[in-house]
């Protein structure tokens, strides 16, 4: 696998020709069958949802839409979810408990929506609200990061009992641009902000965050999105067998500790000037 | 030319600062209370007074973790948890354990958040309290790992929760991690949940990004001081986004309740005695609050 910077990946996973959902679930998944709405408020077109076979088994694809043109773009709104994308995700993945499919979520994102809309209908209860309730789900959930994992707009697909990343992928915080103008009131720093972040697929591993790295065409998934779909495919099968094989209440414990084992912290001992 | 021209303008600008910081200096530093909602200034005596809260638009300001326990729990009746736990520096972030250094000297704080066990009018509860004078109350590890162990311990002990919130967001200087405790505090809610046991949220100013995004949203009640603010994304990022002002009471407590998610805005000299009315109606059993 390459070794490549932070913002030399950010290159790649912003290539005009770079993979979306709309290009890999053809390619990974038979009859997908997408299903609309969060049946509160509305249709969310930047998280696309459904039932497909993978490998001749039902399970439910969650996955974030990135556009290659300003009209797709339009449509499912640069990637950025709102709300009901979220609400639309979490129907989705509790209809995959009640009938005991797998759930295969997508993640591709800058982030969330930032906007007065969103802010209205609750952008931060929905992404909190996934996060509790993924984090119970009695059936399998396996994540993969494609591109971009914008902070909480990308966690709240994220619980799971396997991460996998891309090997360009970047799975951050907050954006880069976001850090360098919050850090150093100049978003134009993006690049170096990458490169301080520890953002990368190996980074990730690192830090106990992600589980496994799927290699992607030489130089990147545009050369190549078939070969890259057929790592991820191949991903998915060892992954689902992994989990499959578990009772649900030991997958359900492994996967409260894969997150509850994250930290970096130490309990010096008491000392009498302490209190 | 122009480059003259902005330098006096620069000048004129730099005259009118220096100006108005002479007028400020006439008066001692802390005397005054000047709103960040109402811009109304008040004598500080009178603002402290009234526990913290402008007496012109009742926005209830911010108060100090200690400050928040002395006026919720039982005299005498707090014993607090993980006291020593301190963070470490998971993505090698520049200068980051001089900042925590400089922040525990000065504020007497370990990190942003105090946990316990305590009384309201005798009936038990954990209790977890923000405080955003350390980092702004951002969550890294030890705000997360904090949480989620007294969560743990109110599931182990069927106990309720009550978790003043106050927050910027997750800690960026933590990364990723930082981001992985918004997961691991909402698995911690999801188990005391499953348990039966009540979590009362009360979100405070600031209660914002990733705390908004986790725990705090996830009370099975949820108040909110007046006046204070709670959103997901920075104010300044939507306006960058929409490209203009937006009115000031967005993103406060008042529109979170008319747009459905927060349960009641409840007085700071009326919380004590509301918790504890709460938990009782939860058959959390103690003496009762008058009145």
């Amino acid at each position: 696998m390459s070794e490549l910077s932070a913002s030399q990946r950010l290159d790649i996973i912003r290539h005009k020709g770079r993979p979306t959902v709309n290009d890999y679930i053809p390619m990974i998944f038979d009859r997908f069958m997408e299903m609309h709405g969060d049946r509160l408020f509305g249709d969310d077109g930047a998280i696309m949802g459904g039932i497909a076979y993978f490998k001749g088994t039902p399970v439910t694809v969650i996955a974030q839409v990135k556009g290659r043109d300003l009209a797709e773009n339009q449509k499912c709104n640069f990637g950025m979810p709102h709300p009901e994308g979220y609400r639309k995700a979490l129907r989705l993945a509790k209809q995959a408990e009640k009938f005991h499919r797998p759930v295969i979520c997508l993640v591709d994102t800058a982030g969330a929506f930032c906007g007065v809309d969103a802010e209205k209908r609750g952008q931060g209860e929905a992404i909190a609200k996934n996060l509790m309730e993924f984090m119970t789900l009695k059936t399998p959930i396996i994540s993969i990061v494609l591109g971009e994992g914008g902070s909480g707009g990308a966690l709240a697909l994220a619980v799971c009992d396997e991460l996998a990343m891309l090997e360009n992928a970047l799975y951050s915080v907050i954006s880069p641009r976001g850090f360098a103008s919050i850090l150093w009131k100049d978003a134009a720093r993006e690049r170096e902000a990458c490169d301080l972040m520890k953002i990368t697929a190996k980074d990730l591993t690192r830090l106990g965050v992600c589980d496994s790295i799927i290699a992607e065409a030489p130089g990147g998934a545009h050369n190549d999105p078939q070969a890259t779909a057929n790592n991820i495919s191949e991903y998915i099968s060892k992954a689902l067998e992994r989990k499959l094989k578990k009772g649900l209440d030991e997958l359900i414990n492994e996967r409260y500790n894969k997150f509850r084992s994250v930290g970096d912290f130490e309990e010096p001992p008491l000392s009498d000037k302490s209190r | 030319m122009l480059e003259d021209l902005f330098s006096m303008v620069k000048v004129r600008f730099n005259a009118n600062q220096t100006d108005d910081d002479k007028k400020k200096t006439d008066i001692p530093k802390g005397l005054l209370f000047k709103c960040p909602r109402c811009r109304s200034v008040t004598l500080s005596e009178e603002f402290n007074k009234k526990g913290k809260v402008c007496p012109n638009c009742n926005y209830h300001s911010r108060l100090s973790a200690r400050e928040r326990l002395d006026i919720t729990v039982d005299k005498g009746s707090f014993r607090e948890f993980d006291r020593t736990m301190i963070s470490k520096n998971p993505i090698d972030f520049p200068d980051y354990e001089q900042k925590q250094i400089a922040l525990r000297e000065k504020t007497g704080l370990k990190d942003a958040v105090i946990t316990g066990r305590a009384k309201i009018y005798g009936k038990d509860t954990v209790i977890i309290v923000m405080d955003s004078n350390f980092m702004m109350a951002s969550m890294g590890s030890v705000v997360g790992e904090k949480i989620t162990r007294a969560f743990e311990y109110a599931t182990r002990r069927k106990l309720p929760v009550i978790a003043f919130t106050a927050s910027g967001g997750a800690r960026m200087q933590e990364g990723i991690v930082s981001l992985m405790q918004m997961a691991k505090t909402s698995g911690a809610v999801a188990r005391h949940n499953e348990a039966g046991q009540l979590y009362i949220a009360v979100m405070t100013d600031p209660t914002t990004g990733g705390v908004t995004a986790s725990f705090a949203s996830l009370g099975d009640i949820i108040i909110a001081e007046p006046k204070v603010l709670i959103g997901f994304a920075g104010r300044r990022v939507i306006e960058g986004t929409i490209k203009q002002k937006l009115p000031d009471d967005f993103q406060s407590a008042e529109f979170m309740l008319e747009n459905g998610f927060v349960d009641m805005i409840v007085d700071r000299s009326r919380m004590r005695r509301v918790l504890s009315h709460i938990l009782r109606m939860h058959n959390y059993t103690g003496e009762v609050p008058k009145k």
